[in-house]
């Protein structure tokens, strides 16, 4: 699925990284527990988050997320959105909440488990 | 051990949550420097992170080596913090002692020890109630 989509189906607004729209992701995960997306490596490139921190953008960078959802309206700093563009990563914000953002997503093909699902 | 080996050395900061994993940002972009596969980079580098949390947000911060020799990147964890009272409680998934405020921060699942076991090949946690923990962690290649 293309970021673009994700944008559309969320009616998200892109933050940052409004170059890098086109490009394909296949799977993405949703939690406020950083340490529960650090345990479950398995090429999710789109983490949906409702926590606003700079560590939510350090998690992603360390497991090559290439898009961070920002739920319920939450809107990051200034330097979280700075530390994000130079990852070269996509952000998006979208006034959904958690359940209903993952549950449009997961219907229109894009589930937790990516290609790599054996 | 080689004395040929390349290291990195880091002060990792206690009083700044916000910064914490800096030092984690970093090895990851000096391994993709000197050619590492991604594979074993994101092995080092989400181990070197919780570590590098767990130092922040248990211990008062400490310092960070990496160093990466022919077979392996080694990865010490030192700190001068309360130590850890039962390390096999401390390895079982879930258990913590961070306070509220850190959960809401998005860590202190208790995930973070054996995250770090998960990722690594070898880690050694040699910790000394009140005098601090040293943490030793291999990722072979
Ligand atoms: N460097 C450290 N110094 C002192 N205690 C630590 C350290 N690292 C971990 N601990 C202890 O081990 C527990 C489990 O650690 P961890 O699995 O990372 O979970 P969490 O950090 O989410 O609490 C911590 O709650 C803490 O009590
Ligand atoms: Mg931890």
């Amino acid at each position: 699925m293309k970021i673009n989509v994700i944008k559309e189906l969320l009616e998200g607004r892109v933050l940052c990284g409004e170059d890098h729209l086109d490009r394909d992701v296949y799977s993405a995960c949703g939690s406020d527990m950083m340490s529960d997306v650090l345990a479950y490596v398995k090429d999710q490139a789109v983490l949906l988050t409702g926590l606003v921190n700079s560590q939510v953008i350090r998690t992603a960078e360390m497991m090559d997320m290439v898009c961070i959802v920002f739920v319920r309206s939450k809107q990051p700093t200034k330097e979280m959105i700075e530390l994000a563009d130079e990852c070269g990563m996509v952000m998006l914000t979208t006034d959904l909440r958690m359940y209903e953002a993952c549950g449009r997503l997961f219907t229109n093909g894009l589930t937790g488990y990516g290609e790599s699902h054996e | 051990m080689n004395d040929e080996r390349l290291g990195f050395h880091f002060d990792v900061d206690g009083t700044n949550f916000t910064s914490a994993g800096q030092a984690s940002v970093e090895v990851k972009k000096n391994l993709r420097q000197i050619g590492i596969s991604p594979e074993i980079i994101r092995k080092v580098s989400i181990a070197m992170y919780e570590g590098e949390i767990n130092m922040v947000i248990h211990a008062g911060g400490g310092t960070a080596d990496v160093y990466v020799s022919e077979n392996c990147v080694e990865i010490v964890l030192r700190d001068e913090g309360p130590g850890i009272a039962n390390v096999d409680l401390a390895m079982q998934e879930g258990f913590s002692t961070a306070p509220d405020n850190i959960r809401s921060l998005g860590f202190g699942a208790g995930m973070g020890l054996p995250n770090m076991k998960r990722y690594t090949d070898e880690m050694k946690i040699e910790t000394q109630l009140g005098k601090g923990t040293c943490i030793t962690m291999r990722v072979f290649f």
